[in-house]
């Protein structure tokens, strides 16, 4: 049972999916009430067109990656913002699926490409290396602190963005903030989870979380623990089972939602079996 | 109730104040040339049909619009792209209602930005947020979900949210539209007697006769001012039809000033014949016998 733990790259990738997957629980709160479940599919695509970018102009993976994808989020806000007709949905899948395109052109053209990007796409916990967990460890501390500080700030934004304004919040720094944390994010759990692998952790933490609570609060540790466990849990049965990393974690949140379907369906079931005050 | 106005005016007395005002939102225009002025402890009641610029005229005096000429004053300063802090009511169908908050979480985001740095609520605020859910009868409701509550006790939770910074100018959205006429009734006493306690009030809505019975001072839009002052000076066929663009008759009944509705009765008539139902025809031609 504690066999992997004497390899050093196993408690690399167990660590590094453990703060990843917490990572994406937490932000996927935010995200999944503002109904942009697809930004994390959509980001982790347009940040591969960052990294190949970078990788061109032999920029740092990291911070050419990460400005892109914060210039992405940017982008996705303004759009949104300036264009309500345009929906979040919308703009999503035109910056990304853009940036990814771009991503994809600059390969072809440039004859001298070799590095794989195959990480990127799919996710190797096995090439996680120290700087990796450098990277994300200094995201994470970074955006629980970001996120402790801007709490009710965040949760107001994130309820009614127009009525917090009025309230006098800030809501284009916490929107800029909020875009910030989510590059971030997205870029250090390219290596762990892969581009098209990170939507689901953003997403099913959190989904499964809202089927159990009904308190914003709760739902936030709900949705972080549950990530965090996923990570942990899933790379350690993929050293059994032999399967990818990735799937691993997103197979097992994904069991873990279908619990708690079954758990709401019940629930409800025996609350609508006893009369309570209904709505006037 | 009714109650003496407020509204008399010296010339420094208004704590608002809109000086030709042309605003909307990007290129549109909603509201075209409006000059109004409001005294501390008004009850104006924001009057006009969908689409007048009612909740235009409200998001401006929260620096929430384009300006395109003229300026808003609140308190005596000129937003110039700030926001003055008042309490706000949005219109409920704005909410979502699946958003996971109870009833005191969304109390406790009216003081997101006073109340420190952390994420937890300081004792002060939350004694505060239970004093004012007390107050408004829904003390026993803190831990609910918003989406368990009936459409008056919902009203009361945004309300208790606007109250809890203690805001001596409160601006609420169509606090009345979806809610029966008794809990209509009690918000509007509510809004009485916090009027009473001094806080000044400012509503849109679509209830003419409530607000004859509540409110002192009316302000019917139309894309522009068309009139305004007691309900009894407003309330004409006229200032209505011009407001409304709608034939409107009104009616005088134990001291109040209220608005019939003109019913549509030629196609009834004519189906009543052919029907040969004899009882609809002595139906009255305008809605003052219904009163």
């Amino acid at each position: 049972m504690f066999e992997p733990f004497q390899y050093e790259f196993f408690v690399r990738g167990l660590i590094a999916a453990t703060m990843v997957g917490g990572l994406c629980g937490l932000l996927g709160v935010y995200i999944v009430l503002r109904r942009m479940s697809y930004i994390g599919h959509g980001l982790s695509h347009a940040i591969f067109g960052g990294a190949v970018v970078s990788f061109v102009m032999s920029f740092n993976f990291y911070i050419g990656a990460s400005i892109w994808g914060f210039a992405s989020a940017l982008l996705i806000n303004a759009t949104t913002r300036r264009r309500p007709t345009i929906g979040a949905d919308a703009a999503i899948g035109i910056i990304t699926t853009a940036s990814f395109a771009l991503g994809v052109a600059l390969i072809s053209r440039t004859s001298t490409f070799t590095r794989s990007f195959d990480a990127a796409l799919f996710g190797n916990i096995l090439a996680v290396d120290n700087r990796d967990l450098y990277a994300i460890a200094a995201v994470a501390g970074f955006t629980i602190i970001a996120v402790f500080f801007s709490y009710r700030q965040l949760l107001f934004t994130t309820f009614d963005p127009d009525v917090a304004r009025y309230y006098g919040v800030p809501t284009g720094w916490i929107d800029t903030l909020f875009s910030l944390i989510l590059a971030a994010v997205v870029v250090v759990s390219l290596q762990v989870m892969g581009a098209t692998l990170i939507a689901a952790a953003i997403v099913v933490p959190p989904i499964v979380a809202r089927l159990l609570t009904d308190s914003f609060h709760r739902m936030v540790a709900i949705s972080t623990g549950l990530g965090a466990f996923c990570g942990l849990a899933g790379i350690w049965i993929s050293y059994f089972i032999d399967v990818s990393s990735g799937a691993s974690i997103v197979l097992l949140a994904t069991a873990f939602f279908g619990a708690a379907m079954l758990y709401a369906s019940v629930r409800d079931r025996l609350a609508n079996a006893v009369p309570t005050a209904a709505r006037g | 109730m009714l109650h003496p106005s407020a509204h008399d005016l010296g010339p420094d007395q208004a704590i608002i104040e809109l000086r030709n005002l042309t605003c909307g939102y990007g290129r549109d225009v909603v509201l075209n040339d409006v000059s109004l002025r409001i005294a501390e402890g008004d009850f104006v009641g924001l009057l006009g049909p969908s689409g007048s610029g009612k909740t235009t005229l409200l998001r401006a005096l929260l620096g929430g619009t384009t300006v395109h000429s003229g300026e808003v004053a609140v308190y005596g300063r000129t937003l110039n792209g700030d926001v003055p802090r008042v309490g706000y009511v949005p219109q409920l169908e704005t909410v979502d209602w699946n958003f996971p908050v109870t009833v005191e979480q969304v109390v406790m985001m009216g003081r997101a930005m006073e109340g420190g740095p952390f994420p937890w609520n300081r004792s002060a605020d939350r004694d505060r947020a239970r004093e004012i859910l007390e107050r408004l009868g829904i003390g026993d409701l803190a831990k609910r979900h918003i989406r368990q509550l009936s459409g008056g006790q919902q009203q009361r939770v945004f309300l208790a949210r606007a109250l809890i910074s203690s805001p001596k100018l409160l601006l609420l959205d169509e606090p009345t539209a979806g809610v029966d006429i008794k809990t209509r009734d009690d918000l509007l006493h509510l809004l009485d007697e916090l009027n009473h306690q001094g806080v000044t009030v400012i509503m849109t809505t679509h209830e003419l006769n409530a607000v004859a019975a509540h409110l002192a001072w009316v302000v019917c839009i139309n894309g522009e001012i068309v009139a305004e002052g007691a309900p009894s000076d407003v309330f004409t066929p006229e200032i209505l039809k011009r407001t409304y663009g709608a034939e409107m008759p009104i009616i005088k009944y134990q001291g109040l000033t209220l608005v019939g509705e003109q019913p549509h009765t030629i196609g009834r008539h004519e189906g009543v014949h052919a029907a040969g139902d004899r009882r609809a025809t002595a139906r009255p031609k305008t809605g003052a016998g219904d009163v």
